[in-house]
């Protein structure tokens, strides 16, 4: 048995609610960096010609706000809810690879330190080429310094980490499920979960490709992205946008996966049309595939491309349509409670819908032509990823805090921070449409008075403050139920699915007897799913043992990206040293003790 | 009225947003040519079906949870799974609304993509970080930042880059394009007002992006014609024994002419061409107004007034930065 105490055991441990423990904390330090970085561009945005920060310093937050939000705050909080929750959802004692899973995480957190700590260098060397990194921007010739180096480091490690992580959960899913529970008894959340790693797996591999590009151009000379020996800078475009559309699906389909969990609790009413919402997913997923040129309408590849991509774009809107209406008919009749759980999720469905019509608009290039690049898709990207996946991870948080801590948030507190931040959101991000139909782009650091759109941003200052002091109520909920909160039991709520059927927080094991599923939702079709059959024999649960190999193997990727940062090549051997002693230990490594 | 005022008075987002206050000279809602009036037109009636959809889920959705709050004593709700016919009526609803934004797209798309007018005015526009260059080709005339084109007339802007992606967008005047290493790029319109159109770099750029702005003057065809006139030929001469000539000594001595064309004095290719730079309304890319004060201002530190310029500081003598100034004012 693994040591249960003290910082070692967490340094060491394979155990995937713990894993799923340290993701949540840890992707919820980097969300208050973006966070605050998002606030110090709205106080600089706060009225015209403002000098809270410099041009430089600004081309700085806007990149590392979008870099954090997307990969060390949205995906890695899914991540969390992905390894506390699916092994208990799919009734296993653990993930797949419970050592891989340890070294996805430590991947994870020294990828993002590597990409902060440009903040903390002399003169702040933080990327500033956008987190889209558009050639031929970043070449050496326009940006010599060490920061697009930092960027497509931090990157390329963050890969590592998120494909390591989507393979396990897809073996996870498809292998270690309970018996008699068939695909079309998985919960919506694990289902989501297996696309979204489906996902991962597939569009990571052409960032990490794009990327392997610009370290080239970057460090030994080649073309790729230059126009100088016939390479071409929007090659880059196609190749980021074919992983970055996918991507936003990455980041959506976990929130769609948690409202569809806690809409059928709180209505008391299974989802309506399990099948389709399930479907509808899966469509998307594919779907996402065949549209990344709708982020470059203006880059002008002619009417018959902007034509395909337009029609494909605009068919994703009916999978996403009919999962909104699913969500509205399962609530439809039920018996609604308005926890704050619930709160969040239909905050969820009032946002995201938003966000899906302002996606339509721009789904259409002639009209897309006055709108992207401008305050108008960050409006729209905020209703998404804001409105609906933020949201989402807070409607988890409110219905499995219980689970993952064994006592309930505040209730009171819950609702003032749903309703500070529902507010806050909509005063923050609405007036951009208004912004930017009005004229004013995106990515810039101060704008002319005479635009006419400065009370407006003013307003959207405002609700990003308040945004923040919801933030703030949150953690002050966290604080005042750690110890004093309502105590859980096996399940404060009445759920349906197999978490709700073991304590709170669930044993290293989680399941004393592994159960076996007769149904979609075995809470609400069986009693006594609990208890243990009659001479069973139960045996001593399979108990993994702790590993330092997973961060020890972890510790290789950073160092390795030391070498091109410091031009120096016995890092790189040393990173390698590391890296291979590391997975050589951990092959050899007995996994039970 | 100012002429972005004059259309569009029936439709609500322009009312809604003149309580925010404008005027709004860069708004991509009061469109003033013919390329934008499609584009206008086209977000209006997707602008219409979004507004429709929003109201029916919102209003359901707000329905439901009034109507269904948990109530006590009541009892457990009747467990539906499902309802096919419901389930393909709402499949189909959205694809058949989507079918009428998608038509109008397809034509406008290809209606907007036409090769240009035999007639129309062929400018070539060439992104720098950060300033705008206008080449007309027909009359042989370089300028910069300040687009000059006639009214009624179509243009054709044949656009690229001689550094990094930039895109050109001047709202009232249409869409944006962008302009990108190894390629020819192409935006056509025929303005329908006459009028000063403000816009700027869309595409993020670099650190002085904020700073890449641009004005379109339409102009009668007779005032266009003057204008193109004037821009033709040599700098003006500077009097001898002058302040501007000693301004054009100047010029000389501290190395302006490296970077900067004034026809006869000087032929420098890296800055923007200064010929006739004082009949222009603005300087830095549209940063400030072309006045004695700001152009002193501007030469005594470029990077302070606009992050990142090419443009050095240079130790430059008082009186000299005087001269300076009266001389490129009187490049008219």
């Amino acid at each position: 048995m693994s040591a249960t105490k003290g910082w070692r055991s967490w340094l060491t441990t394979t155990d995937h609610k713990r894993i799923g423990l340290l993701y949540f904390w840890t992707a919820f330090v980097f969300f208050l960096i973006g966070g605050l970085e998002a606030l110090i561009i709205r106080a600089q945005l706060a009225r015209p010609g403002n000098t809270v920060v410099s041009a430089e310093t600004f081309n700085q937050l806007f990149t590392m706000h979008g870099t954090t939000m997307v990969f060390l705050a949205l995906m890695p909080l899914s991540a969390a809810f992905f390894n506390y929750i699916v092994p208990l959802q799919i009734g296993a004692r653990d993930v797949a690879f419970p050592r891989l899973n340890a070294f996805s995480y430590w991947v994870f957190v020294l990828g993002g330190l590597l990409l902060n700590a440009s903040w903390l260098l002399p003169h702040h060397p933080a990327p500033d080429a956008g987190w889209f990194g558009y050639a031929n921007l970043t070449s050496r010739e326009f940006s010599p310094g060490p920061n697009i180096d930092f960027w497509l480091l931090g990157l390329q490690i963050l890969g590592v980490a998120s494909l390591a992580a989507g393979f396990n959960f897809i073996v996870t899913i498809l292998n270690l499920r309970a018996p008699g529970m068939k695909m079309m008894r998985l919960p919506v959340f694990s289902w989501m979960t297996l696309v979204t790693s489906f996902l991962i797996i597939t569009a990571f591999p052409v960032i990490t490709v794009a990327l392997v590009l610009l370290m080239f151009d970057r460090f030994f000379g080649t073309h790729f992205y230059l126009t100088s020996a016939g390479g071409d800078p929007v090659l880059w475009q196609h190749l980021f946008w074919i992983f970055g559309h996918p991507e936003v699906y990455i980041l959506i389909l976990p929130a769609m996966g948690i409202v569809s969990e806690v809409l059928p609790t709180f209505a008391r009413k299974p989802l309506f049309g399990y099948t389709v919402v399930v479907y509808s997913g899966v469509l998307i997923g594919f779907m996402g595939w065949g549209v990344w040129s709708h982020h470059m309408f203006s880059v002008g590849l002619g009417p018959i491309a902007d034509s395909v991509f337009s029609a494909t774009t605009m068919l994703i809107a009916v999978p996403t349509g009919v999962k909104i209406f699913n969500w509205l008919a399962t609530l439809w009749g039920g018996q609604i409670r308005a926890t704050s759980a619930l709160h969040f999720a239909v905050g969820f469905i009032a946002l995201f819908t938003i966000g899906g019509l302002s996606g339509v608009m721009h789904a259409s290039p002639p009209a897309d032509l006055q709108q992207t690049d401008t305050y108008f898709v960050v409006a729209h990207i905020h209703y998404v990823l804001f409105g609906g996946t933020v949201f989402g991870l807070f409607a988890g948080m409110y219905y499995w805090w219980p689970k993952m801590t064994g006592r309930l948030l505040g209730e009171r507190l819950g609702k003032l921070h749903f309703w500070l931040m529902f507010v806050g959101m909509n005063l923050a991000f609405f007036p951009m449409h208004f912004i930017g139909l009005l004229g004013m782009p995106r990515r810039i650091y101060t704008y002319a008075p005479e635009l006419g759109v400065a009370k407006l941003n003013l307003v959207s200052t405002v609700g990003a403050f308040l945004i923040g002091a919801s933030i703030l109520v949150f953690l002050i909920n966290v604080w005042r139920t750690r110890k004093r909160g309502k105590v859980a039991g096996n399940d404060p709520w009445g759920g349906a699915t197999l978490e709700w059927t073991i304590p709170s927080p669930p044993p290293p094991h989680n399941f004393d007897v592994i159960p076996t599923v007769a149904s979609r939702l075995p809470r609400w079709s069986m009693t006594q799913l609990t208890a243990i059959p009659e001479g069973a024999e139960l045996g001593k649960p399979h108990a993994p043992a702790g590993s330092w190999w997973p961060l020890v193997a972890a510790c290789g990727l950073p160092v390795l990206a030391l070498a091109p940062l410091t031009h120096t090549l016995w890092v790189a051997f040393l990173g390698a040293a590391i890296l291979i002693t590391g997975i050589y230990r951990w092959a050899f490594e007995p996994f039970e003790v | 009225m100012p002429p972005y005022r004059r259309h569009r008075w029936l439709t609500p987002l322009p009312l809604v947003l003149a309580a925010c206050g404008g005027p709004f000279p860069q708004s991509a809602l009061h469109p003033q040519s013919d390329y934008a009036r499609s584009l206008d037109a086209l977000f209006h009636g997707i602008f219409w079906w979004a507004v429709l959809v929003f109201v029916l889920v919102e209003s359901l959705l707000l329905f439901i949870l009034l109507r269904y709050r948990q109530r006590a004593g009541a009892a457990t709700p009747k467990p539906t799974h499902g309802h096919t016919v419901l389930e393909i009526a709402w499949t189909l609803a959205p694809a058949l609304i989507l079918v009428f934004i998608a038509v109008p797209t397809m034509r406008t798309i290809f209606a907007t993509q036409q090769p240009p007018a035999f007639n129309a005015l062929r400018i070539e526009v060439i992104g720098h970080q950060w300033w705008w260059e206008y080449r007309y080709p027909a009359a042989g005339i370089v300028t910069a930042n300040e687009l000059h084109v006639p009214v009624g007339r179509p243009v054709d802007l044949e656009i690229s880059t001689a550094d990094v992606i930039h895109s050109f967008w001047a709202p009232g005047l249409g869409g944006k394009r962008d302009l990108i290493p190894g390629h020819v790029n192409r935006i056509t319109f025929t303005a329908e007002s006459i009028g000063t159109f403000t816009g700027q770099c869309a595409e993020f750029c670099g650190e002085s992006h904020a700073n890449m702005r641009l004005r379109v003057a339409v102009e009668s065809d007779s005032a266009f014609r003057a204008w193109l006139a004037g821009q033709g030929g040599l700098g003006r001469l500077a009097a001898k024994g002058s302040v501007e000539e000693k301004g054009r000594d100047a010029f000389r001595r501290y190395g302006c002419i490296a970077c900067h064309t004034v026809t006869g004095v000087s032929a420098g290719v890296i800055g923007p061409n200064l010929t006739h730079v004082g009949s222009r309304t603005t300087i830095a890319a549209g940063v400030l107004p072309n006045t004695a004060e700001a152009l002193a201002r501007w030469i005594g530190d470029p990077p302070g007034v606009k992050p990142g310029a090419r443009m050095p500081k240079l130790p430059m003598a008082p009186a000299d930065l005087t001269a300076l100034v009266a001389y490129l004012q009187s490049l008219k």
